[in-house]
């Protein structure tokens, strides 16, 4: 695991930045809680009657008084789209960066098979978005006592587990286009996370949309969903699932054989 | 015994030139040189070698075994240095060669230490402050540390100061006495020809010569050097002998005149051929001085790069 032990250390700084970040967001949105409560009326009424929006954001099922309809929404999106621009950034660099940055020549002359490269650099993705997770999971159980409020934790652990799956989904798509990749992808990653989570809000809006649930990984992670049904929708998050495995498979198929520069 | 052998080895770009059925064998032990001008495959051949590409048709062994297939045994026992060093940024010089020593399971600890002192590396620097000259010598270092059976090299002074080269060159002395096969890509002729048994010279993808030093630079050409009070009437003078001899400028029916140099009243070309034929036509020329010399290395495998 010496590859892994290094690219974590060599790494640490921005995954520290980004923890921090979405950690910092969510830290501030809990705080305003308890005075957003004191208000649910009015806002109930003004998100509700937002037309389409309400729909797109899921406002018309969540309780904005409610602890865990207010997280759904804000904190929700909040680690959905940070999440999923993190877990893109790092698995589209993760492979094309030896090649644009020329350090193909010194690792890939090591006494390391190809596959044992490409499954350390594919632990290290899971591992930060894995840390990524945790951190976010211990700033809102840490805030949220501290506020005096409580988690319905079943819901709760429900809607991290969906951005866990979601992140790893976009991070193993990202992963494979970085195996094909020579150049920086980074555009590529971002704008395909944005694209995603745009997929969504247009499946939430319209009713004829509703099968681009299956297709975008938001889909399965929609908080409104998870919060008023108590589960991850089985099916998009099966086909989450398989993508995820394909990606991988992909990527490891393709770097084994590709001719390195 | 060969340590490096390729069969027919052909790496196609489609369009682009990448090598065409090279054959090539390296003997244990040897001092190899691998000439050749910028794109000719030097590099592509070395990638092959490597396995950081895949042939298109033919093979490549190492120490007898497939570079394809036994890409793990044969990276374990070599140590390489591309031409163009990168390294992680963020880094240290000391974390690059250390990360190098543990992807290869070995304590190189010692002989890093040793190998940053002679070749004047400090292992706290920063990769993203190192200058080329030092990413070259942390390259040199995370090549030699772990002692391997062959070194392949790609250009490997470029960016080196003349005292850091000769210091790098004297480890490989060395290493060489020490058993090690040494074989070095590079442009620098007097280089190879100081240091290398045998050599290869590679143009647009094929092995055009290869053999020993000794043979490769045996010729009978000569550098001839004449001060002339009218060096017009000369030129005219020489274009007659060549159109009787049929031989400027490479075609092979008489003596063959190339690298014309013409700098005042001073020219200087190189001659091969019949000294006598060479001795007539200069009793026709009314040079004030001359000097015939043999050439160097560099004049000799001028033709393989033109």
């Amino acid at each position: 695991m010496t590859l892994l032990k290094f690219e974590m250390k060599r790494n640490r700084t921005s995954l520290a930045v980004w923890a921090a970040a979405i950690a910092l967001l969510l830290m501030i949105c809990l705080i305003i809680f308890p005075d957003m409560k004191d208000q649910v009326n009015e806002l109930n009424a003004a998100f509700s009657s937002m037309g389409g929006f309400t729909q797109a954001f899921g406002m018309d099922r969540l309780n904005f008084g409610e602890l865990m309809g207010f997280y759904g929404l804000e904190c929700g999106n909040i680690l959905g789209i940070g999440g999923a621009f993190f877990a893109a950034y790092i698995g589209i660099t993760a492979l094309a960066d030896e090649e644009k940055n020329h350090t193909a020549e010194y690792l890939f002359t090591h006494p390391v098979s190809r596959s044992r490269i490409v499954f350390e650099k594919l632990l290290r993705i899971l591992l930060q978005i894995f840390i990524l997770n945790a951190v976010c999971i211990l700033t809102a159980l840490i805030v949220t006592a501290a506020i005096g409020e409580k988690f319905q934790m079943n819901e709760f652990l429900l809607l991290h587990l969906a951005y866990l799956l979601l992140q790893t989904e976009i991070a193993a798509v990202c992963f494979c286009i970085s195996a094909f990749l020579r150049k920086s992808g980074i555009g590529i990653g971002l704008g395909l996370a944005a694209f995603l989570y745009f997929l969504n809000i247009i499946a939430n809006i319209t009713e004829d949309a509703e099968w681009l649930k299956y297709i975008t990984p938001f889909g399965y992670a929609e908080a409104a969903d998870i919060l008023t049904n108590a589960e991850i929708s089985p099916a998009p998050a099966a086909v989450g699932c398989a993508v995820t495995a394909a990606g991988i498979a992909a990527a490891f198929f393709k770097y084994c054989r590709k001719d390195i520069y | 015994m060969d340590i490096i052998t390729t069969e027919h080895l052909t790496k196609s770009y489609g369009r682009n030139r990448g090598i065409s059925d090279l054959n090539l064998s390296v003997r244990e032990g040897e001092f190899y040189g691998f000439i050749g001008p910028n794109g000719a495959g030097k590099s592509t051949t070395i990638r092959l070698l490597l396995g950081l590409i895949h042939p298109t048709s033919g093979k490549a062994s190492i120490m007898n075994m497939d570079v394809q297939k036994n890409k793990r045994e044969i990276l374990e026992n070599t140590g390489y240095i591309p031409s163009e060093a990168m390294f992680y940024s963020g880094t240290t010089v000391s974390e690059i060669l250390n990360l190098s020593a543990k992807l290869r399971r070995k304590n190189c600890r010692e002989e890093s230490r040793r190998l940053c002192e002679r070749l004047q590396l400090d292992p706290g620097q920063k990769t993203d402050e190192l200058s080329l000259g030092n990413r070259k010598k942390v390259s040199i270092v995370s090549a030699l540390q772990h002692s391997p059976k062959l070194y392949i090299f790609d250009e490997p002074t470029s960016g080196l100061d003349p005292l850091i080269q000769k210091e790098f060159f004297e480890i490989l002395k060395e290493r060489r006495a020490g058993g090690a096969t040494i074989f070095l890509s590079s442009h620098i002729l007097s280089e190879v020809q100081r240091y290398c048994s045998r050599a290869a010279v590679i143009r647009e993808g094929r092995l055009i010569a290869c053999g020993d030093i000794a043979d490769l630079a045996r010729t009978n050409a000569r550098r001839v050097t004449l001060a002339l009070p009218d060096s017009t009437l000369f030129l005219k003078q020489l274009r007659e002998q060549a159109e009787q001899t049929g031989g400027h400028k490479g075609v092979h029916r008489g003596p063959e005149i190339r690298d014309l140099k013409i700098e005042g009243s001073s020219v200087s070309f190189l001659y091969q051929g019949d000294m006598k034929e060479l001795v007539e036509f200069l009793t026709q020329i009314a040079f004030t001085d001359i000097t015939i010399t043999e050439p160097d290395l560099n004049e000799i495998f001028m033709h393989f790069y033109e």
